[in-house]
């Protein structure tokens, strides 16, 4: 079980929370092409490496927030370091 | 006599045959080695990145149907290594989805004959495949694939509990559980296989007709230049090629970001875990959805657990306890009778999840890069299909149609290809 350090709450066990996916920022409505909204919706970067996702603590505080993670190692960057 | 050629230069691989065996009991002669170690050369016709059973069974294809044998197949580690080897073995074709039926029995179909084809023992074993339901809502999923299968000419039905706790006495099937059974989806030509020796087999299938296998040769980068494929570079050096195709699994998006491709993959781990043998007891597959287990027996004894996918996205192997606890009480639940029982390993392979469960094979924006990736929880059972397919793509330059709906185009068409209900456990 990895740790996830929860900005309001502390580190808590990752079975808490929910991984909500790799942080994308959403393109203009107004403006976006067909194309572009179908990477918005299903292309991901999906790294072997460092990534910036959104998890949900779903059994905590019920609040959304980032951390960077080791996709590889599951290392936490951001906040405290989960282990 | 350890390697024997022919007339063309090329090795021929032994017959395996009770008289062959006989004979080099007897004359005590070496066998020869069933693939060889190559140079890599600075071109090939078509390069293959993934030496599982995907990117094994197109380079057989390729050769045996379509005569193509300049074709390099790269890996960073060793046949069979990935996802081909960690899976549990289970091959069936009752899908959701028309286009999932006819492409899985197809697979099936291949499956049946291929230890008469490849002159390899891969000891399938057609038992039947057992999808419990506990709740009224797959229940209904269930009649659904049920008709849909029997359209296509599959074999499936459902069954009530009674005729389940015939088909596997050991099951619980009274009402006193969390989860009773209510009944299941009974897909007789469901069954397990070896999966090694099917690497193993197609390796040595297309070694035996001149394609080069590379183990320990990792892919660092492809080169495109005027929108098409024009070189690898590997971790042994550069290899000018027209084609290359993207077999890999875990890291399909990995290889296709070198190509400029993006897809809609993202790789989560499935962990799986493995009993001490016991005496044959559990006859059929039994799989179950509400529980996230699925479970069958192999000739050797052992009870092979497989689960869903771990909760959020990662490449790590490593096994978890939390997977084990859960994993122990489901399984519990459903079989009481083994608490006993010693888990002997666990552990994980990587799934590459596309948002509808289905795989992505074809061509994609960069001409020359092709893709047969996206295999989720599901790609064992579609090795031979989807090498047979793709071989007949790289040949032919049109897709055939068994697999035309599982295009990379179809996210940006809004075709997709809806499998969840019936690819795998617990989504």
């Amino acid at each position: 079980m990895i740790l996830i350090p929860c900005p309001h709450c502390g580190p808590r066990n990752s079975s808490e929370f929910r991984h909500a996916g790799e942080v994308k920022p959403r393109p203009d409505v107004g403006t976006v092409t067909p194309q572009e909204w179908r990477d918005y919706l299903y292309t991901r970067r999906n790294p072997a490496g460092w990534t910036t996702e959104t998890w949900y603590h779903a059994s905590g505080c019920r609040r959304f927030f980032t951390l960077t993670r080791h996709t590889v190692t599951n290392a936490i960057r951001s906040g405290e370091a989960g282990r | 006599m350890g390697s024997e050629r022919r007339g063309d230069g090329r090795r021929r691989p032994a017959r395996y045959s009770a008289l062959t065996l006989l004979r080099r009991g007897l004359t005590a002669s070496p066998w020869p080695r069933s693939w060889q170690a190559h140079e890599l050369k600075p071109s090939y016709d078509v390069v293959i990145v993934g030496a599982g059973v995907h990117g094994l069974a197109a380079a057989y294809y390729l050769a045996v149907n379509h005569g193509i044998t300049d074709v390099a197949v790269l890996d960073k580690g060793y046949i069979g290594g990935g996802g081909s080897g960690r899976n549990t073995a289970i091959l069936r074709s009752n899908y959701l989805t028309p286009e999932g039926v006819r492409f899985y029995q197809r697979s099936l179909t291949l499956y049946q004959d291929l230890a008469a084809q490849l002159n390899f023992n891969v000891m399938f074993s057609r038992r039947g495949h057992l999808t419990l339901a506990h709740t009224d809502a797959s229940l209904r999923t269930m009649r659904w694939r049920a008709e849909v299968n029997k359209l296509q000419h599959v074999d499936s039905e459902v069954i009530g509990p009674e005729e389940v706790k015939r088909l596997a006495p050991y099951l619980d099937v009274t009402s006193r559980v969390r989860y009773p059974i209510l009944g299941a989806l009974y897909h007789p030509p469901g069954g397990i296989i070896r999966h090694d020796a099917v690497n193993w087999g197609y390796a040595r299938g297309a070694d035996a007709r001149g394609v080069h296998i590379h183990q320990d040769t990792e892919v660092l980068g492809i080169d495109v230049g005027a929108g098409r494929v024009q070189r690898v570079r590997t971790s042994r050096g550069d290899i000018a090629t027209p084609v290359v195709l993207n077999c890999t699994a875990g890291w399909a998006t990995t290889i296709a970001d070198m190509a400029g491709v993006g897809l809609p993959i993202i790789t989560h781990p499935l962990q799986a875990a493995v009993t001490e043998p016991v005496k044959m007891f559990l006859h059929t597959v039994v799989v179950s959805g509400s529980l996230h287990v699925y479970v069958s027996q192999t000739d050797r004894g052992e009870l092979v657990f497989g689960a869903s996918v771990d909760p959020y996205p990662s490449y790590s192997t490593r096994g978890s306890l939390e997977f084990i606890e859960e994993l122990a009480g489901h399984v519990l639940e459903l079989m009481p009778s083994i608490a006993r029982l010693r888990l002997l390993r666990q552990w994980a392979g990587l799934c590459d999840m596309t948002p509808d469960y289905s795989p992505i094979m074809g061509v994609t924006p960069v001409d020359g890069f092709l893709v047969d990736v996206g295999w989720g929880t599901y790609g064992f059972k579609a090795g031979p299909v989807s090498g047979e397919a793709m071989a007949e793509l790289v040949a032919t330059g049109k897709t055939p149609e068994l697999i035309a709906p599982f295009a990379l185009s179809r996210f940006g068409a809004g075709a997709l290809v809806g499998e969840k209900g019936a690819a795998s456990v617990g989504h």
